[in-house]
């Protein structure tokens, strides 16, 4: 189900635009561009949100935990009304709500804060179990990159999770082979050998993505690899 | 008489079937205690997840409480603690067990005397150190009913009685403008009875941060002050000398000393080698009023 767009005018064509509003080191733009296409259609197809409804207990939950390179995901907050798009030319500067690692706190419609690597995931499966308990229905989806998977932290969440069977809790994993010693075997292998259910998509394809999001798995967490670019 | 953490599993308890709010989080340690609660997750030997997870319950409008041996509470999991409570702008209750050296037999691993020193750096944490199990019921369900950060730092060791306290209160008022002493959480009994027979100003604390400097300033009537902590020595030393700003004064601080212990036995053993029993405490603390280093 997609909230009523109160206050959406731009689309994905409008993005580049959005994000030349900014400025910053090319490790970051690089980085950022990485999670647009999943980013977009999370928020266009997926995520039950709405910049009129950021405090709305039912509404669903992004965790964006790779918070290097956050254009594009301010590109898309703009996009959808959450953000000014005047914002964007802030970024970075002293006084600006938008850093090169987004603040939950200074910014409408982000759950959580991010930047320091392995932290979203465990912070998703608290927020599942306890909107679980509260027979809250909301989804949560946290967006992780393929680097990211080497901090402990997600390895000892993605177990949590699968065993109190959070199946409200979907993680995207961004794969464009930028982790060190890489993931033999492949990404999705590491969430189903502990139950998850996954699925592996083009993360370029939006309506491929939004097909992963849709994967059945009743009883389980859901892992969603999107495939992109291999990082230069 | 029960023990702090025997206060602390039925209290805890109690908060569970009475409050939807609370939940708790467990990675192993004491989780037989739990059986049968209700919200209770126990998410194994997983410490760094542990604090997310715990992170999480609160974003989703719960009060979690996460429990634990300290050094796996705070130590191993501290830049967890630092961003997903702090910078995340949650709050969460975290209790550990253990204390310094409680467990002296297990050695240098399963020892934390650095825990409040380290969780010190942070802002926006309420620090509480109980010197009696009553006094750890209250301050647990103090926290439970509250929003704020707080760690509440259970020990094995106890005081004769509980006081009931926020910040500084005086126990003992010297007779003349004298030397103040201040024992922090379950140092009292033992500095109550190293000072019997001085001439000085006794305060008492288990809330150490925030640290009561307006009460310090009111209560120290002399140049001296006697800082007595069950951690790392100094830990609030900076605390006390910013309360006393405004005038001259020395400070002494006891504590546990910032070495690589490399000893086992019991927790006493371990106290009397710091200097931290009666007699070291008594001995430190009369050489100092009479105008020496007092050990430091």
């Amino acid at each position: 189900m997609i909230s009523t767009q109160t206050i959406t005018s731009l689309g994905y064509d409008d993005i580049p635009r959005l994000m030349s509003l900014m400025t910053g080191d090319e490790k970051h733009s690089v980085a950022a561009t990485s999670t647009l296409d999943v980013i977009w259609t999370l928020y266009d197809r997926v995520l039950d949100v709405g910049p009129d409804r950021v405090d709305d207990p039912t509404r669903d939950r992004f965790l964006l935990s790779k918070g290097h390179g956050p254009m594009a995901y301010y590109a898309v907050l703009a996009a959808r009304g959450f953000i000014s798009p005047e914002v964007l030319r802030g970024f970075a500067g002293h006084d600006s709500i938008l850093g090169h690692h987004p603040d939950a706190t200074l910014i409408p419609g982000v759950e959580i804060g991010s930047g320091s690597l392995g932290h979203g995931l465990p912070i998703g499966v608290g927020l599942a179990l306890g909107l679980r308990a509260q027979a809250n229905p909301a989804r949560v989806v946290v967006l992780i990159g393929d680097g990211e998977l080497d901090e402990g932290s997600n390895h000892e969440a993605i177990a949590i999770a699968a065993r109190y069977g959070l199946d409200s809790l979907t993680v995207a994993v961004i794969d464009n082979v930028s982790a060190t010693q890489g993931w033999p075997g492949g990404i999705q292998e590491r969430f189903a050998v502990e139950d998850w259910a996954t699925t592996r998509v083009n993360g370029r394809d939006h309506d491929a993505i939004a097909a992963g999001f849709a994967t059945p798995h009743t009883g389980r967490p859901l892992a969603v690899v999107a495939l992109v670019e291999r990082r230069r | 008489m029960p023990s702090m953490r025997d206060k602390f599993t039925a209290t805890t308890i109690d908060l569970l079937e009475s409050d939807p709010r609370t939940t708790l989080v467990l990675a192993d340690i004491g989780a037989s205690s739990f059986a049968g609660a209700p919200r209770v997750h126990n998410v194994g030997i997983r410490e760094q997840a542990m604090i997310g997870v715990t992170a999480g319950l609160a974003l989703s409008g719960l009060r979690p409480i996460a429990h634990s041996y300290a050094p796996f509470l705070i130590e191993r999991p501290f830049e967890q603690i630092k961003l997903d409570f702090g910078h995340q702008d949650l709050s969460a209750i975290l209790v550990s067990i253990g204390a310094s050296y409680d467990a002296a037999v297990e050695g240098r691993t399963h020892q934390s005397p650095g825990d409040v020193s380290l969780l010190s750096t942070l802002p926006g944490w309420t620090i509480h150190v109980p010197g009696h199990p009553d006094e750890a019921e209250g301050l647990l369900r103090s926290a439970a009913a509250g929003g704020d950060r707080v760690y509440i730092r259970l020990t094995e060791d106890s005081n004769s009685t509980p006081h009931r306290v926020e910040g500084l209160v005086t126990i003992r008022t010297s007779s003349a403008p004298g030397a103040t002493v201040i024992a922090v959480g379950p140092m009292l009994d033992r500095v109550a009875a190293a000072t019997a027979d001085l001439n000085v100003t006794l305060l008492y604390a288990n809330t150490v941060r925030p640290f009561d400097r307006l009460g310090l300033a009111a209560a120290a009537t002399g140049t001296d002050v006697v800082l007595v902590e069950p951690y790392l020595v100094g830990t609030s030393a900076a605390e006390a000398t910013a309360a006393l700003s405004s005038r001259p004064s020395r400070l002494l601080s006891i504590g546990v000393p910032k070495i690589e212990t490399r000893r086992y036995g019991t927790r006493h053993q371990h106290d009397a080698s710091y200097g931290l029993d009666i007699a070291g405490l008594r001995t430190r603390i009369v050489s100092f009023l009479d105008g020496g280093r007092g050990g430091q």
